[in-house]
């Protein structure tokens, strides 16, 4: 019916006066084709090219793709990798959701906050935290399991230079995504078919397997399958962490083909595997959602009951603090003890601490400055620019304002598909060649932070606009607003706080990204994350540390100056790392 | 523009003698007009591959002499900044003004390329060996090193400690090694080339099963020793550990009979250097006695400077049977070197 009525008011409108709505629609159109079509088709045409001075068409590349054993032992180890992760995931975040949804545990808000901050936390930061704390020999967890047993010096309870050690380490920074799921569908399950059950006669873990887990049970797969997802496309955590257990997973191969002489056409093609697993699994992930949403409006009643724990509360309460602890807790103060240290070996005393890396951090090494400059400006531009187009695309899309208005959500949702180092290849194809010279200038990595968060700022915004009826819209059309000027002064103070949240998320999402940085930055645009990564592969633990907490310090302090709200609650949480 | 007149007469100069004698242009002082011209630039770029305490810390010296003229170092490791540096060329982006890596075939094939601007400062005319500067005066041997094998010496008594480079394929030392990338690190790159031809690959094979960490950098294995994550480092800088036993870490170097792999790091000025005359100041300022003295005294490297003093207690470069290595014959061994490294140790 609203739609309808829009439609007919519209064409009302158009006669009247000037309506903004088409050159908008045809600069949207023209701007995200450019951001997701363009990198796209040169990825695809570079695959099919030789690499060298006169390039030519050749299937050579998908040929070592396919022939190469390295190229396919590491896709191999990524999708093994991966799905170990998802499992890891699923397996710890489930509990934990239901601990904290369904129960009466203790600080359960605070636990929420905590899971939240592991999101702000980049996945390579963590990788080089749990170096500290788990490496076999100089990890401060086997130094004290050595001294506390009186063990001999090669003896080790953990080694993160492992396959195990990656997918813990990746876990660590994936489960989240499978929890808010989790959680918030638990929220939702209504609790009259539990009630039902236990009228029945059915135990409470009866209950527990034959109702409630059924009803969550999409959101978990669903969760699982964007951990998955992030495993397989994360570039950071593997580099740190696989390379010194000497192998390659698939991110990291694609960026090795990158050393001079440059194989550009393998790493295109090299990319496109990936490309493709990862829309089938967005495709399997969104089916399943699907049903989980016709499952919750199929009984949406009553407040979820709470059970009371009892004397179980203690093993809950030391459940959660242990997965806390090693992944969010332990971390930081990983982080912060090296950054106050000689070296990560050092014992924590009088003698040992000191300032000498925050002297190196701040005063000596000259990128710092620069990196931090780019790192904020690019930040804040890509925040602001995405949150823009994102509340015009999904004010065009859900409001339906024009034909061919969904076109643009599809292409807004699109780069969601493409992972970080495909994207880096992409640009790098598209923007390095005598025509757009825009490598080596910041704008490369603009285009890239809008493409990656996009779909974050986009989906924030969308689930937004569907809260706010457009009936209060119409009020402004019919007394001759243009549409822009009542989205600007109607609709956007209504959805304020969910423009300042998605503004967060973006801003967050830029600083901690590594994968696509990676392949684009040059001397004079170096950013935080990739001056981390750089010192990372000279082993400068103290000053990654260093640079690790102002990084954390910026993002958590723009995070609370804009809002106090959670950031997080869309689904197809972008964060690669 | 005086000073840039001068300078551009000064280069013309050089220049107009290059074609008739294919030969060194003529050699340059750091006269008060070229410290001038580059004040004005007040900025110079250098894309290096030593250590970054090392070169930030000469960067601070040459901002003592100079406190205009802003250093900007950018510090990777030798394979990348030759990644870099390819990368902008063949982008037409030209950051860079002054570049030295630690793999000598880098600079055979940025002067095929026409990438370098030939310029030779008088003290690398007057006291360089002839075997350490490029005939044509494109670049220098700024500074040289080992790649060593060295050990932890209380967490591996002398007694047990490898003598050559075979004893490391001892099943005692599993799972104690830490050793660097040559996909990163020219050193690494120069030491296994040279090892593969004086040991053989099936060395490196062999070497493969022994559970060695692997690390990127050659200043890493150092660290990974000062850290206690491994006892034992197959390679790395020996400039590193010199710097870790000046910390007083327990560190000891083994040269073995077989031989130690050099690495000689050249440096060089950029044909497309956007900052000219700081670039030429900063490349003479490379090459003087107080910058090699500092990069002996604080960052242990060697020097070719004939009045560079080394600390007491290094064993002098005369003392120890080198392996060195030819550019020309590695340069077509690049890719065969990182498809065997990958198959032995899996990155």
């Amino acid at each position: 019916m609203a739609v309808i009525t829009d439609t007919t008011l519209n064409d009302d409108r158009r006669r009247k006066g000037v309506d903004l709505s088409w050159p908008t629609f045809g600069f949207l159109a023209a701007l995200l084709g450019v951001l997701v079509i363009l990198p796209l088709f040169w990825l695809i045409w570079y695959s099919f090219r030789t690499s060298g001075r006169r390039p030519e068409f050749t299937l050579q590349n998908y040929v070592s793709l396919v022939t190469d054993p390295a190229m396919l032992r590491s896709y191999a180890l990524a999708i093994g990798m991966a799905l170990a992760v998802g499992i890891l995931s699923c397996l710890i975040a489930t509990p934990m959701a239901w601990l904290v949804a369904r129960t009466d545990l203790p600080g359960k808000r605070w636990i929420r906050m905590l899971v939240t901050a592991s999101f702000v936390t980049p996945p390579f930061l963590g990788a080089i935290a749990y170096e500290i704390i788990a490496a076999p020999n100089s990890g401060l967890v086997n130094i004290i399991y050595r001294s506390a047993l009186g063990l001999s010096a090669d003896s080790y309870l953990v080694n993160i230079y492992s396959f195990p050690g990656l997918v813990f380490a990746i876990a660590c920074f994936t489960f989240p995504f499978v929890f808010t799921l989790v959680a918030n569908a638990l929220d939702r399950v209504p609790s009259d078919l539990e009630d039902a059950s236990s009228i029945l006669g059915g135990g409470a873990m009866t209950t527990l397997r034959k109702v409630t887990i059924p009803m969550v049970l999409p959101a978990m797969l669903a969760g699982t399958l964007i951990a998955i997802l992030q495993a397989l496309t994360m570039f950071g955590s593997p580099a740190i962490i696989a390379l010194p257990a000497g192998f390659h997973v698939i991110t990291t191969k694609i960026w090795s083909l990158f050393q001079f002489p440059p194989k550009p056409g393998l790493a295109a093609a090299a990319a496109i595997p990936l490309l493709l697993i990862t829309i089938v699994l967005l495709r399997a992930q969104k089916a399943i959602l699907g049903r989980r949403g016709y499952t919750v409006l199929g009984g949406k009643s009553g407040t979820p009951r709470i059970t009371e724990l009892g004397r179980w509360k203690w093993a809950a309460i030391a459940f959660v603090g242990v997965i806390l602890s090693l992944t969010i807790i332990l971390p930081y103060l990983a982080l912060v003890k090296t950054a106050f240290t000689g070296t990560i070996g050092d014992a924590i005393s009088f003698d040992t601490l000191t300032l000498r890396h925050w002297k190196f951090v701040l005063f000596e090494f000259s990128a710092t400055q620069l990196a931090l400059r780019n790192t904020f400006v690019l930040g804040v531009m890509t925040a602001t620019i995405v949150t823009a187009v994102a509340l015009v695309v999904s004010y065009l899309v859900t409001r339906k304002s024009l034909p061919g208005a969904r076109y643009l959500g599809v292409l807004a949702t699109a780069p969601v598909a493409i992972p970080g180092i495909v994207l880096g290849v992409a640009l790098f194809l598209s923007y390095a060649n005598p025509m757009f010279q825009l490598y080596g200038t910041i704008w490369i990595l603009l285009i890239a932070f809008m493409t990656i968060e996009l779909p974050a700022g986009y989906q924030q915004m969308s689930s937004a606009f569907q809260g706010v009826h457009p009936e209060l819209e119409e009020a402004g059309r019919i007394l001759g607003a243009s549409r822009l000027k009542t989205l600007w002064d109607i609709t956007a103070p209504l959805l304020r706080t969910s423009v300042v949240a998605a503004w967060c998320f973006v801003f967050v999402g830029t600083i901690r990204e590594l994968s696509a940085t990676i392949l684009l930055t040059t001397a004079n645009t170096k950013l935080v994350s990739v001056i981390i990564y750089d010192l990372n592969e000279s082993g400068d633990l103290g000053a990654i540390c260093v640079l690790g907490i102002i990084l954390l310090a910026i993002s958590f302090a723009v995070v609370f100056v804009a809002n106090r709200l959670p950031v997080l609650g869309g689904s197809q949480m972008n964060a690669r790392g | 523009m005086w000073f840039k007149t001068i300078t551009a007469a000064a280069l013309g100069m050089a220049f107009g003698a290059l074609p008739a004698l294919a030969e060194a242009p003529a050699p340059y002082q750091v006269t008060p007009e070229l410290e001038a011209a580059a004040r004005q630039e007040g900025k110079v770029v250098f894309y290096t591959a030593t250590d970054v305490a090392v070169a930030e810390k000469l960067a601070g010296l040459f901002r003592e002499k100079y406190p205009e003229i802003q250093v900007q170092v950018e510090r990777a490791g030798s394979e990348r900044v030759f990644q870099r540096i390819g990368q902008e060329y063949t982008s037409g982006i030209y950051n860079a003004d002054v570049i030295e890596t630690s793999d000598a075939v880098h600079f055979q094939y940025f002067k095929r390329e026409g990438w370098l601007e030939p310029m030779v400062p008088q003290v690398v005319a007057d006291s360089w060996p002839a075997e350490e500067k490029d005939p044509d005066g494109n670049f220098a041997a700024y500074r040289a090193h080992l790649s060593v094998m060295a050990y932890r010496t209380d967490l591996l008594p002398e007694a047990d400690a490898p003598k050559t480079w075979t004893d490391l394929l001892d099943p005692k030392y599993k799972g104690k090694m830490v050793k660097a990338h040559p996909g990163y690190s020219g050193t690494v790159m120069t030491a296994t080339f040279v090892l593969s031809q004086t040991l053989g690959w099936d060395w490196f094979e062999k070497l493969g099963q022994q559970n060695v960490m692997q690390v990127q950098s050659s200043t890493e294995p150092p660290k990974k020793l000062a850290q206690g994550e491994r006892a034992l480092e197959v390679d790395g800088n020996e400039y590193n550990v010199f710097r870790l036993q000046d910390e007083g870490v327990p560190i000891k170097i083994v040269y073995p009979a077989e031989g130690t792999p050099l690495a000689v790091g050249n440096a060089a000025v950029l044909a497309e250097a956007p900052n000219k005359n700081a670039a030429k100041l900063f490349y003479a300022f490379l090459f003087s006695r107080e910058a090699q003295q500092l990069n002996s005294d604080f960052g242990g490297l060697r020097s070719f400077h004939p009045e560079v003093k080394e600390k007491a207690g290094r064993t002098p470069l005369k003392d120890i049977k080198v392996l060195e290595s030819d550019p020309e014959k590695l340069e077509p061994m690049i890719d065969e070197i990182k498809a065997n490294y990958e198959k032995y140790f899996g990155t």
